[in-house]
């Protein structure tokens, strides 16, 4: 099992994430997509870290693994906090930085 | 037998996240997420990457993944309107994810690098495990470690600034119906 298809299965991932981007409005859906790209990312690092025997990619993967909490968690709130204000939950819809 | 496990795996992650951007109910998205994030783990077990597919399930497919749900029950579902904001949107984003692919399909393949072909070295004992990236993250890592936490407790105190309840706002009626 050679690592390319690691990495060519994370390149596909990244691009389905990708997708998802620019085809979905809703925004937590968006953020969904979000995770699929990190993800691929992730998986990638754990397979070069694999392919040169160095677990320093696994400490990267886990510090992307903190990164997307914390997106998550500030995403989240917004989507919460949108809601509130009886914003529509459209990405379309919130063209204004003005709240 | 790998071969088996790894096609499994990559069948689960590709359908997870395929499912994640074609399911209508926002519900539906994040439970084929958990599915995405498992078959993950698994892969990530095939290349002895034992604490960090630990960490995926316990920390996203379980903690992460609760807050996504709790979020996508309380938002409710979204109605997605039909309408475009640019014209032909509908084809031309899944054109440009394809594109995407083949350029990242391209660079993959005609890549220089030598260790890409191969299975890798023989690790030794203990790679991946938890006392080794331990080892890492207090060692070596030390730095990058108090940084993550700093970047978490941030994280915590802005989402706990974002969705609280302004008092002086005009506050819809929606807040006083709901209660969370």
């Amino acid at each position: 099992m050679t690592v390319t298809w690691y990495v060519v299965l994370s390149a596909v991932l990244f691009a389905i994430g990708a997708g998802g981007v620019l085809i979905r409005r809703s925004p937590l859906v968006i953020l969904l997509c979000l995770e699929l790209m990190l993800n691929a990312g992730n998986l990638a690092l754990v397979a070069f870290s694999r392919a040169h025997g160095n677990a320093e990619g696994q400490v990267f993967a886990l510090i992307v693994m903190v990164v997307a909490a914390c997106e998550v968690v500030v995403g989240l709130g917004l989507i919460v906090a949108m809601y509130r204000r009886r914003l529509t939950l459209n990405v379309d819809d919130m063209r204004s930085l003005k709240g | 037998m790998i071969y088996v496990a790894f096609f499994a795996g990559a069948i689960g992650a590709v359908g997870g996240a395929i499912a994640v951007i074609a399911m209508r109910n926002p519900f539906y998205s994040v439970l084929a997420l958990v599915i995405h994030l498992v078959a993950l783990a698994g892969l990530f077990l095939l290349l002895y990457a034992q604490f960090i597919a630990a960490a995926q399930i316990v920390v996203y497919a379980g903690a992460v993944m609760v807050l996504y749900v709790f979020v996508a029950a309380y938002v409710g579902a979204v109605e997605e309107p039909l309408w475009e904001p640019i014209p032909g949107q509908r084809f031309l984003a899944p054109m440009l994810a394809a594109a995407l692919l083949v350029e990242l399909a391209i660079a993959i393949l005609g890549t220089g690098l030598s260790a890409i072909d191969s299975g890798g070295p023989t690790l030794p004992g203990g790679f991946g495990t938890p006392n080794q990236i331990g080892h890492l993250l207090l060692e070596q890592f030390l730095v990058v470690f108090e940084a993550a936490s700093m970047l978490l407790l941030v994280a915590a105190v802005g989402a706990v600034t974002l969705a609280a309840r302004s008092r002086k706002r005009d506050e819809p009626d929606r807040a006083r119906e709901t209660p969370a």
